[in-house]
């Protein structure tokens, strides 16, 4: 067991499928001598070189287009988007490439990409540095979108994105980069394609995944002080969503809310929303409710801590759900 | 043969220069220009009072009270170099760095820092200016630029548009986009390249292996590449090229040859990649050093100016901090306006949701 935070548990996470695998390369801007401007990547390229670890031009088209080339070739390219909203130039790349080839060749070809972007808001940043750009990646078939939220986690799970013969979206929620946790690198990990409950209750089901998980865990401890049992769920994967977890802890509690920070409209959300629905509409007490960003783009750092959910406005959905 | 891109030392001798980094006016054959006294003098005063507000910036992210700040320092003959070849109506698309362009187009610091502090995203007129607003994304600014030259070419209007970006930027597939636009269109623009040395750690070297000035004829236009860190020259050459534009003639890369002398912004360490001799090496050629030797050797000012330009320094600093901490945070509201030009149903339905939220609090505030 280590103490880690999350940024460093992805950092050796990443260290150790490159020690698996020689063909594990680490590529993006900044990545070497810097260490990636949040140092996910510090210290790699001085142990394994600059052929692995490759600080490439400042072209994001160009690192997932060659990382494609490279995945052709049999290399298994981890690519770092500095910032969420740095990923749209890549954007073409990502949907009409990486993502469609595989059934192109009818799986004759295999990318085995993982596409690592720091995600989300809450870090005063300037306008495109705080985005949640989810939606755009699973709304796009042949990817696997995922999101950490906590260090054990992540440390996991970016080893199996690395080891995943698909392209991997890696969403790593930013202002959780220097949370610390326990690491138990010796853990079974779960399967990459499950949720898990991080907080047992019987009254209400809050979905979340990624900076959200920590906040509504907040808003749990809040709300069991008032006599509420919230059960908190880190969906970790968002395409495929792990719609059995999800449906067996609504069907439990009959009511459900989904934190997001993403704008609400058209985002997660509503597909999960939807799905919920359908699949246990007898055993709801309440409409399924969405709280997260707004329809606008993402503020000025001044006013974010208006357009990101905190636990406030998720115990205001908790209450509404109770209000029907 | 492989390029070097020499950090720190002897500039390549392509370069254009007018004034040496020791004040002696050195002559060229075909960016020569005569300037007055006064307009020397002006361009000091230039250079001086954006350093000021510059290392106020810097002075007052340290003190928390901007979330970023992205320094010129270094970089200020490049900007006032070019933003006083412009006239009034030439058009300038910046991206994150260019303060010193939007004092010459006439922009309040203090609008600039409102972006850095986070209570907006730009808090200028574009069109009142002519100078677009600062692009964060590298390198997008760049076909914006074009576009705009296209309607200027099409208007038939005496005027070029002006676009700024730096090294990392050329490895954009926008920037390389938008020369193929500007070359094709024949398109009344300059680029402008502040090669400042470095794109955060990664220096020239991991985006081109030629200099880049010799980009553009790849693409039918001229490149020229001058000293970035003299003010005369970097006039003289991009008043040579808007001209060239304006009169019909097409596109020029300019590439500004300089250095960033600070950090990339106030959240980089760049002792982890760049070695202490490179930063010595360029202080020697120090921008507004220059100009100060060569007003003094001329006997074109005197002390008392210059301790003029530097009290009128230290005002302007002292009011654009001021005028910072007075910058209010924006109503949570207001995060609402201007997202559409016109009515949008959802939007009114989430502002108003939000507005019956905070009511709930005490005061309607939280
Ligand atoms: C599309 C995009 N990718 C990455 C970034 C993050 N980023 C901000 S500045 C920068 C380096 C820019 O270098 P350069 O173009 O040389 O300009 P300089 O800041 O040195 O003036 C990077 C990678 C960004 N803003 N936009």
């Amino acid at each position: 067991m280590s103490t880690l935070t999350l940024a460093k548990a992805i950092n050796e996470g990443l260290r150790a499928a490159m020690e698996e695998d020689p063909k594990v390369l680490i590529m993006g801007e900044d990545v070497g001598k810097l260490g990636g401007v949040f140092r996910v990547t510090d210290g790699l390229q001085k142990d394994f070189g600059e052929s692995r670890v490759i600080d490439t031009p400042l072209a994001e088209s160009g690192i997932i287009g060659t990382a494609i080339g490279l995945a052709l070739r049999g290399y298994r390219p981890v690519c770092e988007i500095q910032f969420d909203g740095f990923v749209f130039p890549a954007a073409d790349q990502i949907i009409t490439q990486l993502a469609k080839m595989p059934l192109r060749s009818l799986g004759k070809l295999k990318l085995p990409v993982v596409v690592r972007i720091p995600c989300g808001g809450g870090i005063g940043a300037v306008e495109h540095h705080s985005e949640s750009p989810e939606a755009y990646f699973t709304h796009t078939g042949g990817l696997r979108v995922v999101a950490c939220s906590n260090p054990a986690d992540a440390y996991h799970m970016i080893r199996q994105a690395i080891r995943s013969d698909d392209p991997v979206i890696f969403f790593e929620p930013k202002r959780r980069y220097w949370e610390k946790a326990e690491v138990d690198k010796n853990a079974t990990p779960l399967p990459f394609d499950r949720g898990q409950i991080v907080r047992p209750g019987t009254d209400v089901t809050v979905l979340a995944y990624g900076p959200m998980v920590k906040t509504c865990l907040e808003a749990a401890a809040a709300a069991a002080e008032e006599g509420r049992s919230v059960e908190v769920v880190d969906l970790r994967t968002l395409s495929p969503l792990d719609t059995d977890l999800i449906y067996e802890s609504v069907r439990r509690t009959g009511r459900c809310v989904v934190a997001h920070e993403a704008p609400v409209y058209s985002g997660l959300g509503a597909e999960i929303a939807a799905r919920v629905t359908e699949a246990c509409f007898y055993s709801l007490e309440a409409p399924v409710l969405r709280v997260g960003g707004f329809s606008t783009p993402y503020p000025p750092s001044r006013l974010e801590d208006h357009y990101l959910p905190d636990l406030d406005r998720v115990l205001d959905a908790v209450d509404r759900a109770f209000a029907f | 043969m492989t390029f070097d891109a020499s950090h720190g030392a002897e500039a390549p001798p392509e370069l254009v220069q007018l004034l040496t980094p020791e004040g002696e006016r050195v002559h060229h054959p075909v960016y020569d220009i005569d300037l007055t006294a006064e307009e020397v003098r002006a361009l000091y005063r230039d250079l001086v009072l954006v350093r000021r507000v510059d290392m106020e910036a810097v002075a007052l992210q340290r003190q928390g009270e901007l979330g970023i700040w992205a320094s010129l320092l270094g970089q200020e003959a490049a900007q006032i170099g070019s933003g006083r070849a412009l006239t009034d109506a030439d058009m300038a698309f910046p991206t994150y760095r260019e303060h010193g362009v939007a004092w010459c187009r006439g922009v309040d610091p203090v609008n600039l820092l409102g972006l850095f502090r986070g209570v907006n995203h730009g808090g200028w007129d574009p069109a009142e200016h002519n100078f677009h607003l600062y692009t964060i994304v590298i390198g997008s600014q760049t076909l914006h630029a074009v576009g705009y030259a296209m309607g200027i070419q099409r208007d038939g209007a005496e005027a070029a548009s002006i676009v700024y970006f730096g090294d990392g930027a050329t490895s954009q597939g926008d920037v390389n986009e938008a020369f193929i636009w500007a070359s094709v269109f024949n398109a009344p623009i300059v680029f402008f390249c502040q090669n400042n040395q470095w794109a955060i750690s990664e220096p020239l070297e991991k985006q081109s292996r030629i200099p880049l000035y010799r980009r553009a004829s790849g693409f039918g236009f001229p490149g020229v590449r001058v000293d970035g860190n003299d003010v005369f020259a970097c006039l003289a050459v991009t008043r040579q090229a808007l001209k060239n534009a304006r009169e019909g003639q097409g596109p020029t890369l300019v590439e500004a040859f300089t250095y960033r002398m600070g950090a990339h912004t106030t959240s980089d360490d760049p002792t982890r990649y760049r070695v202490a001799g490179e930063l010595e090496a360029w202080k020697l050629k120090d921008p507004i050093e220059r100009v100060k030797a060569y007003l003094f050797k001329n006997q074109l000012a005197d002390q008392d100016f210059f301790d003029k330009v530097d009290a009128e320094a230290t005002d302007l600093g002292r009011d654009v901090r001021k005028r910072c901490l007075e910058m209010p945070d924006p109503h949570p509201l207001e995060m609402f306006d201007h997202v559409y030009a016109e009515p949008h149903s959802l939007l009114t339905e989430e502002r108003e949701q939000y507005a019956a939220y905070l009511a709930t609090f005490e005061g309607g505030v939280r």
